[in-house]
């Protein structure tokens, strides 16, 4: 409750306090650990004219640290069963209710209207449920058996693209965040999010539900900082293999595309409004999977197609 | 041109090359037209085995690749747009039926104009075009079910670029699942290889195709440049080396241009001591010396397991000598030329860096022809990994052969590549087959068996080998808005 009372009354001196409030300090998330910024700097998002904190402001080296929690963390979480995915996926959904309120008052302080506020936190949690529904059926939607034409048997499924890194919506601090998040790590990605700029407090408290919910270091790291001072680290990353883009402007668009050409990296724009339901699809699961097909001869003892 | 060989004793069997029509000089194919255009700027098609000259090809300017675009887009917003999925896809079947028809001079052309095989351009490269055309031409009417809960539509203007190694085959895999999906193309060939497009052209008019649904530009590089960087092409697909795949994407980053690269690769091709051997080996030849190593998707990359590597490599080279090298018409030839002096080059110069590098090295000591581009099959057993023959796409007849012990260190060593294409494993163990093939990192994965394609079977890369799939359902999201 400490907690809470302290989003509650910060930003207005609150005289009628009789204890000197816990101010709470917002950390970054890297392999399942709450580090400071490596290059201990800090930056002050103000919203409505009050400053939200002081909040870390990512290096390249912080960049580089999370892309390597998220590589060493890929193979095991791609590894897990879909069944443990969707298990952990829920979980995350059942820390998130237990702590509604708080999200919700810290989005008010973000800037949302009280209404708004609760709606995001509600679908978020009800995303994450959606999601976590997915883990072990996508794979039956978009996978195929080919009916090729010589004997042989040959299969299309689909496999995680590995390390995601994922710029969050600028203007939707929960909602954008996990409308991302959970599709990307459903089929066993690991990503590395860069918090909105404007209002990172979201991710920095949705880093305390990832970490109390099941969710292996590493799988999910959150970095907070500017977009235009890690643009070229994140993009240029050569073991980062794909990047996710939340209503950037067209220029930092374009730039993060130009980068992420040197080691051929997918790279998917997003424009949207998270909470139509609409934007809540597999479709979104599929955008950050690689097909793999297989093949293996199917023996024809009587027959002269030899089928090595 | 005679054949020798210390193994067999095989006579000539020429494939006759009477029946084929072309013209002394290509012009473009725009709007439904061949046009012949006023520049006058020319290059010639060479028969790499004679150095023989086929045909003349237009050098199309850059007011070719915009009236190509216009007459795209004009198709596309008129009657190819407004046609029904089933009138459409009875165009590809026309298509594909008349290719079938004329399948000979296909095979024919493509073994003269890019060197490989009579045998492979027969019963592999024009089969499968065909097949391609067939099975997209089924989709035409049938994308709703394709993609659950969405309402596809058609992107527009595809500009698709194309290389030397499957010339037809390429053009098939490209216009094949655009049409269905109600797209218009503007089809690039390589400059070394542009005649069967160029046939296709004459068969797309044949077939009565309204114009400017396909459009052929010739040229080179420039002419591929032009088209990517063009304002009104939505599409862009290639399939080439992954330095342009890069350039690519990089020159279509400030756009809304959609794009998918089938780009290089260095594949591992990983044999373990419990595998058939005897057929392993025939995998592994297939796996590099079919179409002279001019595949993307090549087993260049060789993995034997410690304990069995004499006895296969002995083997290996048994098999190596008995590989025809020579004539691509002679219906007995297994591998034929190499594409073009200048890729001759590029392997001769690998072979050197090889020798260099201190590996064993090893060709059979085959006869080649006096005239013509050629490169013996060739072996480098005991290589690094580090070494530049274990790490680049060559695109040749070389093979790198490095050994292991455990599953954990080849799986360490076959993924150790910023490439992803392709893959194989050779093992009678079921378990095996199953946790290498869902641990390697590559798009298609063949266990038992390599370098097999087939319409129904999705084919594209991971990591540096480009994304986006060619071929079966996954292949028709690159050319619809889902």
């Amino acid at each position: 409750m400490t907690v809470e009372e302290s989003n509650k009354n910060s930003g207005e001196n609150s005289a009628k306090s009789e204890r000197l409030e816990v101010l709470k300090t917002y950390k970054m998330y890297i392999d399942g650990k709450f580090p400071r910024t490596e290059s201990a700097r800090y930056y002050q998002p103000v919203v409505n004219g009050s400053s939200l904190g002081n909040v870390c402001l990512a290096s390249r080296k912080d960049v580089r640290n999370a892309v390597v929690a998220a590589r060493s963390a890929q193979a095991g979480w791609s590894r897990r069963t879909a069944y443990n995915r969707a298990q952990i996926l829920y979980r995350i959904a059942e820390m998130l209710e237990g702590r509604s309120q708080q999200f919700s008052e810290e989005l008010v302080r973000q800037g949302l209207d009280v209404e708004t506020a609760e709606i995001h936190v509600s679908q978020s949690i009800d995303r994450l449920i959606y999601y976590a529904g997915w883990c072990d059926k996508y794979q039956q939607v978009f996978s195929a058996v080919n009916p090729v034409a010589s004997s042989h048997f040959n299969f299309s499924t689909l496999e995680p693209v590995g390390v995601v890194f994922t710029v969050a919506s600028r203007d939707c601090p929960l909602l954008g965040l996990v409308s991302l998040i959970a599709p990307v790590i459903a089929s066993g990605n690991t990503c590395v999010v860069l918090a909105s700029e404007k209002c990172p407090l979201s991710a920095v408290t949705f880093a305390e539900v990832l970490a109390t919910s099941d969710v292996p270091g590493g799988v999910v790291n959150i970095l907070t900082g500017r977009i235009k001072e890690l643009t070229e680290h994140f993009s240029r990353h050569l073991d980062v293999n794909a990047i996710a883009c939340d209503g950037l402007e067209p220029g930092l668009n374009t730039e993060i595309k130009e980068f992420a050409s040197e080691n051929i990296k997918r790279v998917k724009i997003y424009h949207q409004d998270w909470s139509t339901e609409a934007t809540a699809n597999p479709y979104l699961i599929q955008d950050f999977c690689e097909v793999k097909t297989t093949w293996h001869p199917i023996e024809q003892i009587s027959e002269s197609g030899a089928a090595y | 041109m005679t054949q020798k060989n210390k193994h067999w004793n095989l006579s000539p069997a020429p494939e006759s090359t009477g029946h084929i029509s072309l013209k002394e000089r290509y012009g473009v194919f725009i709007d439904g037209e061949f046009r012949m255009p006023d520049h006058g700027n020319v290059f010639s098609s060479v028969n790499p085995s004679t150095g023989e000259v086929l045909a003349e090809i237009t050098e199309s300017s850059s007011a070719e690749v915009d009236q190509a675009v216009a007459a795209a887009r004009a198709a596309f917003t008129g009657e190819w747009s407004k046609m029904g999925g089933g009138e459409r896809g009875k165009y590809l079947y026309r298509l594909a039926r008349l290719l079938q028809e004329k399948s000979r001079e296909f095979a024919v052309i493509e073994s003269l104009d890019g060197g490989k095989p009579i045998r492979e351009s027969r019963d592999v490269d024009v089969p499968l075009a065909a097949a391609h055309l067939f099975y997209y031409a089924g989709w035409a009417d049938k994308l709703s079910y394709a993609f659950p809960n969405r309402s596809p539509r058609p992107l527009g203007v595809a500009g698709q670029i194309i290389p030397w190694n499957f010339p037809l085959l390429m053009a098939a895999w490209k216009i094949a699942p655009a049409l269905a999906t109600g797209n218009t193309v503007v089809l690039k060939p390589a400059e070394t290889t542009s005649l069967t497009a160029l046939k296709l052209a004459e068969l797309i008019q044949e077939a009565g195709f309204p114009p400017g649904v396909v459009n052929v530009v010739t040229g080179h590089g420039n002419v591929g440049a032009a088209i990517v960087n063009h304002n009104d092409v939505d599409k862009v697909a290639f399939t080439g080396s992954t330095e342009v795949g890069k350039m690519i994407q990089k020159a279509i980053a400030g756009t809304n241009k959609r794009c998918t690269l089938e780009l290089g690769g260095k594949a591992a091709n990983i044999v373990f001591d419990d595998a058939a051997i005897d057929q392993a080996v025939e995998g592994i030849v297939n796996g590099i010396y079919f179409n002279q190593g001019h595949v993307c998707c090549a087993g260049s990359r060789l993995f034997v397991q410690e304990s069995i590597h004499d006895e296969l490599i002995e083997k290996l080279k048994h098999r190596m000598g008995t590989l025809i090298v020579g004539d691509p018409m002679d219906k007995n030839t297994d591998v034929g030329a190499i594409n073009s002096q200048e890729q001759l080059a590029t392997i001769e110069q690998y072979i050197e860096v090889g020798k260099q590098e201190g590996a064993e090295f090893y060709q059979p000591d085959c006869e080649l022809p006096q005239v013509g581009f050629w490169c013996r099959p060739t072996l480098f057993t005991d290589v690094a990994q580090s070494n530049r023959r274990a790490q680049e796409d060559i695109f040749g007849p070389v093979l790198a052969v490095q050994t292991f012990r455990t599953v954990a260190e080849v799986i360490q060593k076959a993924n150790n590549t910023p490439y992803g294409l392709s893959a194989g494993v050779w093992t009678d163990k079921g378990s095996k087959i199953f946790n290498m093939t869902s641990q390697m990192k590559a798009g298609v994965v063949w266990a038992n068996t390599y370098n097999l394609f087939d319409p129904t079977s999705p084919f594209g890369g991971f990591k540096e080998s480009g994304f986006g799939r060619e071929g079966g359902l996954h292949g028709l999201s690159a050319y619809l808005e889902i």
